[in-house]
């Protein structure tokens, strides 16, 4: 039952995004996140959502897949659009005894809606689209420089995918030790919560126990396989820019010097 | 000097009890000498707690002795500098396929050793593609090691050490985890080895039945070696194996029982056909 927890949200099918190298796709998220965050009208949206909508569409990847990720953030969203709309001063609407609705109001709620909606979408698009094993090489390559501030980028890219190889061995186990102590008579369905909760410490503590001497016998296996840090490491497949890669920040650079041009402009809609 | 010689080999360790205190010290191996030729197949055999396992170790440089000495190729194990040459001289293979394989793609975990060494990226290929042949793994190539049998998993292992090209594999109870297939699946993989592509194979076990075509067996008890010789002169002891709480195979036992009630029998009878014959059925 435990394994059939997907990891991350990886949506396997070929598109040319999927094939897109990790690193553009990481930088390029970024940067789309950011341009969000520049516009004063409009039309910047607008370029923002037409470009996520081609993105999307070149993806293959079908859209419910990408309103999933807003299942999470729905109150933050809600939250977010009630206050702005009822607490920003200015121009009144409506005014129901203390509550009034004003102009300013609305359109910050608006914006602020729209905002959170395509970063949402906009970083699920890479989640989708890039296997958590890119990711983790995209990351460390673009954490590269970071070294030189002593920061273990290398290290911490090791740690994280050898965490992704173990989940599901960990999973497995936890499964066993479930039906081990399930067997024995444990209980792990009724009750209140605290008492779910202390119904998971039998099963907890094997699972860390296991947990530590298998990392102390990988450590050895790395050891013996002559591990010793990224230094002096080569790569089996190491990340190389294709052409698509290069087209693709072109076509990146365009959105961001379209749409930060139209959205930094004064209309006369402000928003 | 062989590719792996040990010379009056002794470690120690301190045991302690639950609250740390120490409870006396304990000599898991004690004095060992052997000296192992290049191209051999060798089998140390012992049951659980003989120090065979901490041998293996030695082998390695995981561990180092607390007396005497180890030699990989020459190269002293106690010396600092020969550390990651002895670590890719002599490779090792664990007994839990699960706790040794890194990579999340069978290829990418047999390349994980060449890359620590600093091959050029189109040699490690090459080197994957070889080791992966070598252990008759690589139509799983692409596979999640999570999707792969036990015995499947340990010739991964196997073919992860091989890519970095030792002279000599040693292999701690490779077998200890696995179903009777998946057992001969690693045996057949690791003579294999040993056979066509001529590298050293040290093989650690406690299954008498894999140890029959090793070239020279070392029996281990409470960290001595108590017995040594060919597989045959180990095997037409029965009587001494039994003492050392070892399972004899039934082939051997069953001519063992009927030498001794009088059937002219040769000693040491190792394999079924081996018994048909001397019976002259």
């Amino acid at each position: 039952m435990l394994r059939d927890i997907t990891l991350g949200q990886y949506y396997q099918t070929e598109s040319c995004i999927h094939r897109l190298d990790p690193r553009v796709k990481l930088g390029g998220t970024i940067l789309f996140v950011l341009s969000l965050f520049f516009f004063r009208n409009a039309l910047g949206y607008v370029a923002a959502v037409l470009f996520l909508g081609i993105v999307i569409r070149l993806s293959h990847v079908p859209f419910r897949y990408m309103v999933r990720g807003m299942k999470g953030i729905l109150l933050l969203l809600l939250l977010t659009v009630v206050f702005n709309l009822f607490l920003t001063p200015g121009t009144p609407i409506v005014t129901v005894w203390r509550i009034r609705i004003t102009w300013e109001g609305a359109a910050l709620a608006l914006t602020m809606a729209v905002r959170l909606t395509l970063l949402i979408i906009g970083s699920s698009v890479m989640t989708l689209t890039t296997t958590p094993n890119h990711l983790t090489d995209g990351m460390e390559r673009l954490l590269g420089p970071l070294r030189i501030f002593k920061v273990p980028v290398h290290e911490v890219a090791m740690m994280m995918s050898i965490a992704l190889r173990f989940i599901p061995i960990l999973l497995e186990e936890t499964d066993k030790i479930m039906k081990a102590q399930i067997a024995r008579g444990a209980d792990f369905e009724s009750g209140n919560l605290l008492k779910k909760a202390k119904a998971l410490v039998p099963l907890l503590v094997p699972l860390f126990v296991s947990a530590f001497r298998r990392a102390n016998d990988l450590a050895l296996a790395m050891e013996s396989r002559c591990y010793r840090g990224g230094e002096g490491r080569t790569k089996m497949k190491p990340l190389i820019y294709q052409r698509r890669d290069y087209a693709a920040y072109l076509c990146l650079f365009l959105y961001l010097a379209v749409s930060i041009s139209l959205g930094r402009r004064t209309l006369s809609l402000p928003l | 000097m062989g590719i792996v010689k040990a010379e009056k080999l002794t470690y120690e360790y301190i045991r302690r009890d639950e609250e740390g205190n120490v409870e006396g010290l304990v000599r898991a191996v004690d004095e060992v000498s052997l000296d192992v030729k290049q191209g051999e197949f060798i089998a140390i055999l012992g049951h659980n707690g003989s120090g065979k396992s901490t041998l293996a170790k030695q082998i390695n440089a995981i561990l180092y002795p607390t007396e005497g000495t180890v030699w990989v190729d020459g190269m002293d194990t106690k010396e600092e500098e020969h550390l990651w040459d002895i670590r890719q001289t002599a490779g090792m293979v664990f007994q839990n396929p699960d706790n040794q394989i890194i990579g999340q793609v069978v290829e990418e975990d047999v390349g994980f050793g060449p890359e620590n060494m600093g091959i050029p990226t189109e040699e490690i290929w090459q080197r994957v593609e070889e080791s992966l042949r070598a252990v008759g793994m690589y139509a799983f190539r692409k596979y999640s090691p999570n999707k792969l049998s036990g015995g499947q998993k340990q010739r991964v292992s196997i073919a992860g050490v091989l890519a970095m090209h030792p002279k000599c594999i040693v292999l701690d109870e490779p077998t200890a985890m696995l179903d009777p297939n998946g057992r001969r699946e690693v045996i057949r993989a690791v003579r294999g080895l040993n056979q066509v592509e001529g590298v050293t194979v040290i093989l650690i076990t406690h299954y008498m039945e894999e140890i029959v075509h090793a070239d020279h067996v070392f029996v281990m008890d409470q960290g001595r070696i108590a017995m040594e010789g060919t597989p045959r002169e180990i095997f037409s002891q029965v009587e001494r194996l039994q003492d050392l709480r070892l399972d004899v195979p039934q082939v051997t036992l069953l001519a063992y029982e009927l030498q001794n009630r009088g059937l002219p029998l040769p000693d040491g009878i190792l394999t079924r056909e081996e018994l048909i014959q001397a019976l002259g059925l």
